[in-house]
This record gives C-alpha cells, structure tokens and sequence, in this order.
C-alpha cells in the first residue's frame, strides 16, 4: 500500500507518542528513586543516594523480595509441570470434550482477578467435605502458591502448545522408525524441541505470579507479605514512598533482562497470550 | 505404525510400548493431573462461590443448609450496586476504546512501515513496559497526576504533567481510564500487529491495482480482517480493567467506587453479600466472551 509522505509521518508520530506513553511513567519513578525531596512533585529538589542505603539497611523489603521469589519459584514449578502434560496431551490426542478443556484451562484469566481471588479465599477457608476425605486449606505461602499455579497454568500451557502445533509429528515417527522408544524420542527430539518453550513459559509464569497482588491479598495468610503487597502498604504510609520507588526500581532492573530472554525464545505472539 | 515393537526390555521400552498401546491410559497420564487441578481448585472454587452467593450464612460465617435469594436480589437491585457496575462497565469501555485508537496506528506502523529490521525492536519496546510492575505503574501515575495544591499548601507545585503541561486530570474519573489504558495498551497492540503480519502484503497490492487508495484499503480490506484480532485484544483491556479495584483505589483514594471495590470491601463485613456482588462480572464476561467468539477472537490468539 502506497502512503503518502504525510501519514506515514502521521503514523510515526502516534507510535513515537505511545512509546513515550509507556516510559514516561517508569522514568520518572527511577528518577524518583535518587529525588532528595520525600515527594512525588516534579521536578526534582536534588539527587541524592540515601534511599538505597535505607533500603539496603530495611529488613522487609528484603523478606518480602526473597517470600515473592519462593513463592513464584513453587508456582512456576507446578505450572511447567501441569501445563506442559496438559499442552502435550491437547496437541497429541483428540478426545471427546477437549474444546471444553481449552476453555477450563484459560479461564482463570478471562475471568477479572477478584472473581478468582473471593472464589479462591472463599474454598479456602471453608472445611470441604467430599465424603471420603475432609479437609481446609487455610491460609499461609502454600495457599498463595496453590492459587498462583492455578492462573500459570495457562501461561506454561500456551507458550508449549503452540510450540508443538508448528512442529511435525514427522519426527516422532522418525524416531520410531529409527527404533526410539517413547522415552527415548523424548528425550533426544521432544524436550529438546520445547526446552526454549519451557524456559520462556517458565520465565512469564514466574513474572505473572511475582507481580501479582489481587489474588495473593486475598489469599494470603496473616504473617505472609509478598513485594506487591509490601509495595502496596508502604505507599499508604506517608514516609515509604522513595524507598518504594527504589525497590520498584531494582524490580525493573532485575526483570528487562529476563523480559528480553523471555522475547527470544518465544514468538512474541505466543508470549502475551497468558500475561496480565 | 503398530508393529513398532522394538526398542529393547528395560522398563522404560516397556512402559513406552503400553502407553503406545493404550491410548486411554496415555491420555489419562497427561491430562489426568492438571485437568484434576483445574477442576478442585478453579471450578470447585467457582461452584463455593456460587453456593455462598445462594446459601443463608450464619454468625460464625458458616455456609447453612437454608437457600436464600436475598443476597442476589440485593447484588441485582440495589442502586449503588448498580451503579458501580454501570459505572464500571463505561470504564471498560472508555479504556478498551482509548487502547483500540492508540494501538491500532502503533500496530500498524510497526507492522506495515517501519523498516522490517526495526520491527522486531519495536514490538519488545511495546511489550517491555508489562514487566516493570502492575503497582509500581499505578503508582508512577499517581504521582503523575499530582495536581498543584495551591499556594497556601506545604509543597508547592504538582506532579510531571501540572508541571510540565500545565493541565492535569487529578484523581478522578478520567485519570483511572487513562491509568488503565497504559496498563493493558501491550495487550492491544500485540494480536493487532500480530494480525497485520499475517495480512499478506499481495491483498494491499490488489486492493491498490484496483484503484483504491489507502483509506479505501484500510476500510475494506485490513479491518475486516483484523476484527478477529481486536476483539481477541479487547477481551484484555476489557476484561482486565471491569474487575480492577486496585487502580481505583491508589488513584482516587477510594473515592471513585468500580464493582471490584464494592466486593472487596463486603468481603470484610458480608461475605455472601460480596460473593453475590461476583456474579455481575462473572456474567458480564461471559456475555461479552461469546459476543467476541462470534467475531472469531479465540482463532486468532
């Protein structure tokens, strides 16, 4: 299609103004991170490095750091394991009902985070009874854990199918052919096959699950305090603020390298499906 | 493909050899577990909290034998509630319709003209921001938005936009649609670029052979063809910012009320109350997931 000069400066110009859209605001909480002012006015008063010593010397932005990487670690790990048997299942078998496991397995996130979150809390503190066995899952790090899985699934399930829906079933037979047994031929033709899957579902599903805040406060037992959930109490005090900013910072820091990893490996569309 | 029994005697060729026999039970191993998982934990959950939406709860907030529909006929009827909801299906739509406009021109000019080696950079570009931090970017914006607090108040002078703009949107309305819209605009970006880079490039030369020139193009040929990928974007922004009670909260404080708010507070005082309130989203979703499954969303992500 031929353009003309005008709109396709035009369209240039709309991309240049939602890039700068998109960075502004993180921008300016990393400047925000060295303001010497306890403030979000702008412009800054003056620099000054004084809030990464104090959140160097805080204990709880650290614990809550260290609690949202053992709980993503776990879910991330229950994820990769479900997601990827459910992805293989789905691409290699066709079975009565399997569009409505489809459905089953994105449902957690088409439906808004609140749904899940009060369905979730609401289980959880109940005593189920299902006749033969009787149980409550209460709250603590294993609750969160079991209810960040649940939405990761997805996330894992995703990035797999849609790796083997483009790879040919030809190998497998190869395989065969050549005398693998099933262990064999996974080992040496489908793992290595899905690995980047593996890595780039595994690295989403961790990021979902480390930023998430709507379903851990409701499922959260009363010591535990996740990043998000430290975040979002120390901006409600008044003197947490450039300390905030610095563990946001650190965040960011930390995740653009594993964003970038994340975009390699994938197919950028395959990536997106699960993220919220 | 049967008489493929070789592979030797060890346990894992015999363990390979009944699977490749009995599909069922192949089948079973695979999807066995997390279809369990799903069902306990995700569909169970949804069933208890339908069940405490319909079941009188008493004192010690215990679900009892007795059904009551007093709770959904409240959820249902009473005019807050409803205009919570209201309110909360408009934002919806404000921030679907504001990331459909700014993301459609982004899409397009990364997919159709840029250079095809800045492409790939600019789609990561776009997507980057999703992993600085849900609270973070909210917070960024309140900050942003910051209005000047006048002359008599202890800081002197507004956020980023009051002091380099010079016009605000304060806390309201308007500053949540736009707090929203930054959060899910990578969301509705993606399957429209996504749908342009399989629009083959031969259907715009065509479309320009035949004497059409680029808004005839656009409107004739690219966006029939995108629906798909913009509802299957739209499911996204909508849905994402209808259930939202956190943005509202930093934002305005708690002053502007959306249908998350609501069931979060009740949460505290009237559970089957709250669990009632869910039951809004849950059949808004729902009508809007088969209206964008009729335009064909699910194909194309």
């Amino acid at each position: 299609m031929r353009l003309s000069l005008l709109s396709r400066l035009g369209l240039r110009g709309v991309t240049i103004i939602g890039l700068v859209f998109l960075y502004v605001p993180l921008i300016v909480v990393v400047i925000l991170a060295f303001n010497r002012a306890d403030s979000t006015l702008w412009p800054p008063t003056g620099w000054t490095l004084d809030w990464w010593r104090q959140a160097w010397h805080t204990s709880a932005p650290k614990n809550a750091f260290v609690q949202s990487v053992q709980i993503a670690s776990a879910a991330t790990a229950i994820a990769l394991l479900l997601g990827t048997l459910a992805a293989f299942a789905m691409s290699r078998f066709s079975f009565f009902g399997k569009s409505a496991i489809s459905y089953l397995l994105v449902l957690p996130i088409a439906l808004p985070g609140i749904v899940t979150a009060v369905a979730l809390k609401n289980t959880f503190l109940r005593r189920i009874d299902l006749g033969f066995v009787s149980f409550k899952v209460g709250f603590g790090v294993h609750s969160i854990i079991i209810a960040h899985s649940t939405f990761c699934i997805v996330v894992t399930y995703n990035n797999v199918v849609a790796r083997l829906r483009r790879s040919s079933p030809n190998l497998l037979e190869a395989s065969a052919d050549l005398g693998a047994h099933g262990l064999r031929t996974f080992w040496s033709v489908t793992f290595p096959l899905v690995r980047s899957a593996l890595v780039a579902g595994g690295i989403l599903a961790f990021a979902l699950s480390f930023d998430e805040i709507v379903v851990t406060s409701f499922t959260a037992g009363p010591g535990d305090q996740t990043l998000p959930q430290w975040i979002l109490n120390s901006f409600g005090r008044s003197k947490g603020v450039p300390v905030t900013n610095v563990m946001a910072t650190v965040v960011m820091a930390l995740s653009i390298p594993l964003a970038w990893l994340a975009q390699r490996l994938s197919d950028s569309t395959e990536s997106i499906a699960g993220r919220r | 493909m049967d008489v493929v029994t070789v592979g030797g005697r060890g346990a894992p060729a015999r363990a390979s050899r009944f699977f490749r026999r009995h599909r069922g039970a192949s089948l079973f191993a695979t999807l066995g577990g997390p279809v369990a998982w799903m069902l306990l934990v995700y569909i169970g959950s949804l069933v208890v909290l339908v069940a405490a939406a319909f079941f009188k709860i008493d004192s010690n907030s215990k679900v009892t034998t007795s059904l009551t529909t007093a709770n959904v006929r409240a959820a249902f009827t009473t005019g807050s509630f409803v205009d919570a909801v209201v309110r909360s299906v408009l934002i919806a739509l404000a921030v679907t319709a504001l990331c459909f406009a700014i993301a459609l021109p982004m899409a397009f000019y990364i997919a159709k003209v840029a250079k095809p080696r800045w492409r790939r950079s600019l789609i990561v570009a776009v997507l980057l921001p999703l992993w600085a931090g849900y609270l973070v970017k909210g917070y960024a914006w309140k900050s942003i938005f910051t209005p000047d607090a006048g002359k008599f108040a202890a800081h002197k002078g507004g956020g980023f936009l009051e002091a380099t703009l010079g016009w605000t949107p304060g806390f309201g309305t308007l500053a949540i649609v736009i707090t929203l819209a930054y959060l899910w605009l990578p969301y509705m970006v993606l399957p429209i670029y996504a749908g342009l880079e399989r629009l083959p490039p031969s259907y715009l030369d065509a479309a320009g052979d035949l004497g059409a020139r680029p808004f005839r193009t656009f409107r004739s040929v690219i966006m029939p063809i995108l629906v798909p990928s913009i509802a299957a974007g739209s499911i996204f922004t909508f849905s994402l910012s209808l259930g939202d009670y956190i943005t509202p909260r930093i934002i305005s404080g708690g002053k502007e009320q959306m249908i998350g708010n609501l069931i979060d507070q009740l949460q505290q005082q009237n559970q089957a109350l709250s669990a009632a309130l869910t039951l809004w989203p849950i059949a808004i979703i729902v009508v809007y997931l088969l209206g964008m499954s009729r335009l064909h969303a699910f194909e194309s992500v």
